[in-house]
């Protein structure tokens, strides 16, 4: 195990590395710039080159990057070009939504999943299964911001149940709650969609093996096979489409952010890029990749922990 | 006399419970763009201008709705009879928000650090072109330009030239401080910023509006979804013309129009060819079918325009009859110029009206016997490849600022490539002619010298739709300056 984590580390921190040393190198070979960006087309040439000056663009691409992996060990992201205030306050302050958006909708998805995915195996063939695959494939093939649309017609246009967009912060948790019912509801369609029809084939596979047919002969309960011997085992496949999941529920918050106009870390990464923010960008793209490579070696420690045969391997 | 006492005692309890009760007037806007600083001095973001010019920021002077310049800071100013020098009294008891006094000094600051070596002042050359600025005593200003400049007041009036405090000058960015009607209360950036009523503004009593709420809703479905369901008051300016015949027939709306100084044109790159010459330019300007563009583009919702001025300005000549609509005409123009059946590459910014407009352009000039390449490409790329490198035949964009006939004059680093002595000496005397009468005369005279040289393909006005709920008062229905002032506002 010790091996494993050693192993896991070193690939983590390449990877962030290299993260940034493509993003550093896109938004430079992007054309675009970001002082012509914030003083508009009527600016003076020398107002720019002022303004150029101030944000450091003339100093060499190498010397730039270097000065910047400095600052961010010490834990220093540097201040944003267009914001004008330290990178990490911006993070900072929009981290918690986004946060609870992605994990609002990861454990809806596999609530939900979970239910339908190991209520259509315990149902294979019958109405049950046929409604849940049905059901589920009209998620699949729904796009996320068309269903944050049609959601916000029914229930915030028509109905007025709930309100068609913002957040007004976690100071008030029912407001904040009544806020993010529809975004979490969008993006949870599609994914419980996705993993639903894993749970079940995962499931059915499960169910055909001998232990399982025994268990049926020993008169165990239905429910009790399913949930504490069925499930166990089908978590595998399960587990891996809920890590890759996690990773799209990340990036799903861009689009599902500008829906519902919610101040999140999808819209902030939108507009730093359109802005040429390259400070902000930077911090954005590695915090979402540590994110991401972090999620994926959580995975792979569950894998161990629910399947004893992998700690061999490991 | 006792008798009375009870009922009276009656109605001031009455009273003094209905008085907490009584609504503070409120209004919640929606904004398409979300400005990432809020000093209209360092950064160009039309958004900043809507939200704080006029109602946090105050100038010199200002405009009225009609375009008029009008005293503000400034209480009255004399012009020396050269036109060069300009003697503000301004007005006394004014402060700032923080409680400091406006003084003469809050303004040589304001105009110092605007022309100053390091000032990344979004209009710079305005205040570059002053020679000398200084403080005559507490309430009076005078300053001197290097020449008569007739378009000085009113660019003193726009929000780039805003009087800070040298105190609060720093923050600004993120805490806002001037001596308008409207303090800064709060920003959540990506959601909504918050004014309140200044109660020690000189002008404060005719003020209704206690608090005003804006909301930053970029997607245009998630705005009209947003005005449905109630969540605002009004979206003054609407994203989306596909979407207003839907307000229009809903009795809960009301929705103006309001015309801009934003001239949308078909920007042709006059220094390379095939637009480097006069045949082909003029077959382009017959190509093109202005009517069936705002037709398809602006649902209708637009004014077409013969050249480059306003038709609401007070200088307008209709020019859109010079070049009729005829593509066998133009065909023979392009083939007659030697470039029939040239590809053209039309790259496009990502705004509605202009990726809209692109298609039917493209479609018009393939009429004519042109190909048009279009690429639709992103903010950033515009800037970088159409602006600064002028790698592009055409492009569609909207010029907002007022009196940019300045534009034809900036010679040819500009991304227009048009270098025109004769339009540069035009162009210097209408900046330098002070009477009014004069100077209208020299700007028909421009109008009808660019539209003769067909250096662009004059496309339309850009409007400014704004949806209000029923019972919302007090809005411009023009826009002849990047101004939305509340101080008018009424609810219901």
């Amino acid at each position: 195990m010790g091996y494993f984590l050693l192993r896991r580390t070193v690939g983590f921190l390449a990877t962030v590395l290299t993260i940034t040393m493509v993003v550093f190198a896109v938004m430079n070979i992007l054309p675009g710039d970001p002082a012509l960006t914030i003083l508009g087309i009527d600016a003076s040439e020398q107002a720019l080159a002022a303004l150029r000056a101030q944000l450091g663009l003339n100093d060499p691409v190498l010397v730039r990057y270097a000065a910047w992996i400095g600052d961010a060990l010490t834990g220093d992201f540097g201040t944003s070009h267009s914001y004008r205030v330290p990178v990490s306050e911006l993070v900072l302050e929009r981290m918690p939504l986004t946060l609870s958006l992605a994990i609002g909708g990861m454990v809806a998805t596999v609530l939900l999943a979970l239910v339908l995915g190991i209520g259509a195996a315990a149902n294979h063939r019958k109405s049950g299964d046929w409604g849940v695959m049905f059901l589920s494939q009209i998620g699949i093939a729904v796009p996320s911001f068309w269903a944050a649309m049609l959601l916000v017609l029914l229930f915030a246009v028509h109905l007025q149940w709930l309100p068609p967009g913002g957040f007004p912060g976690w100071s008030d948790p029912v407001a904040a709650v009544r806020a993010l019912i529809l975004p979490v509801a969008a993006l949870t369609i599609v994914q419980a969609a996705v993993l639903a029809r894993v749970t079940r084939s995962s499931a059915l596979e499960v169910m055909r093996l001998d232990y399982v047919r025994t268990a049926r002969a020993m008169g165990y309960p239905r429910q009790r096979i399913l949930w504490r011997h069925v499930l166990p085992n089908a978590l595998v496949p399960i587990v891996t489409i809920v890590g890759l999941q996690f990773a799209s529920l990340i990036t799903g918050t861009i689009v599902i952010e500008n829906v519902f106009y919610l101040p999140g870390l999808g819209r902030l990464v939108f507009q730093a890029i359109a802005n040429r923010d390259l400070p902000l960008v930077q911090a954005l793209v590695t915090l979402f990749a540590v994110i991401v490579v972090t999620v994926n070696f959580l995975v792979d420690v569950i894998y161990v922990m629910i399947d004893p045969r992998l700690k061999a391997r490991a | 006399m006792r008798t009375t006492a009870a009922p009276a005692l009656l109605a001031a309890l009455a009273l003094a419970f209905a008085a907490p009760a009584a609504a503070q007037m409120r209004i919640s806007l929606g904004l398409q763009q979300e400005p990432t600083s809020l000093d209209p001095t360092s950064d160009a973001t039309a958004a900043i201008n809507v939200m704080l010019a006029q109602n946090v920021y105050e100038s010199l002077t200002t405009v009225d709705s009609s375009g008029a310049v009008q005293p503000q800071l400034a209480e009255s100013w004399e012009i020396s009879d050269d036109g060069r020098t300009y003697t503000f009294n301004l007005v006394q008891g004014a402060t700032f928000h923080d409680g400091s006094p406006f003084t003469a000094d809050a303004v040589v600051f304001s105009f110092e650090r605007a022309r100053g070596e390091d000032s990344t002042n979004p209009r710079k050359a305005t205040f570059q072109a002053i020679e000398e600025i200084s403080k005559v005593d507490e309430h009076t200003v005078e300053l001197t330009l290097g020449n008569p400049d007739a378009f000085f007041l009113f660019d003193i009036a726009q929000g780039p030239a805003s009087i800070l405090h040298p105190d609060t000058v720093e923050s600004n960015a993120s805490r806002p401080v001037g001596t308008g009607p409207f303090m800064f209360d709060a920003w959540t950036r990506g959601d909504r910023l918050r004014l309140v009523k200044n109660p020690d503004h000189r002008n404060a009593e005719n003020v209704a509006l206690e608090i005003v709420e804006y909301r930053f809703i970029s997607d245009p479905a998630a705005a009209s979804a947003a005005l449905m369901a109630g969540e605002l008051d009004a979206f003054p300016g609407f994203p989306a013309p596909e979407l207003i015949a839907q307000f229009e027939a809903d009795p809960r709306f009301t929705v103006i129009n309001a015309s801009t100084e934003g001239e949308v044109i078909l920007a042709l790159n006059n220094a390379r060819a095939p637009f480097d010459t006069l045949e082909a330019r003029r077959a382009l300007s017959h190509a093109i079918d202005r009517e069936e563009i705002i037709e398809g583009a602006m649902y209708g919702l637009a004014t077409p325009i013969g050249s480059f001025y306003p038709p609401h300005g007070p200088a307008y000549v209709d020019l859109t009859g010079m070049y009729p609509h005829d593509p066998d005409m133009a065909r023979q123009m392009f083939e007659e110029a030697g470039v029939l059946g040239d590809t053209l590459l039309l790259r496009v910014p990502p705004f509605p009206y202009a990726t809209r407009s692109a298609e039917i352009v493209q479609a018009q000039l393939g009429a004519a016997g042109m190909d048009v390449r279009v690429e639709n490409v992103e903010w950033g790329f515009w800037l970088e490849e159409v602006y600064t490198n002028k790698n592009f035949d055409m492009t569609i964009i909207a010029h907002t600022s007022p009196n940019d006939l300045s534009n034809f004059a900036r010679g040819p680093d500009y991304f227009y490539g048009y270098d025109d002595a004769a339009f540069n000496d035009l162009w210097a005397s209408i900046r330098t002619e002070v009477d009014d009468e004069a100077r209208f005369a020299l700007i028909r005279e421009a109008q009808e010298y660019l539209a003769d040289a067909a250096v662009h393909g004059f496309l339309f006005q850009l409007p400014a739709l704004g949806v209000f709920r029923e019972g919302v008062e007090g809005f411009w229905e023009s826009q002849p300056i990047l101004y939305t002032p509340l101080s008018e506002v009424t609810v219901r």
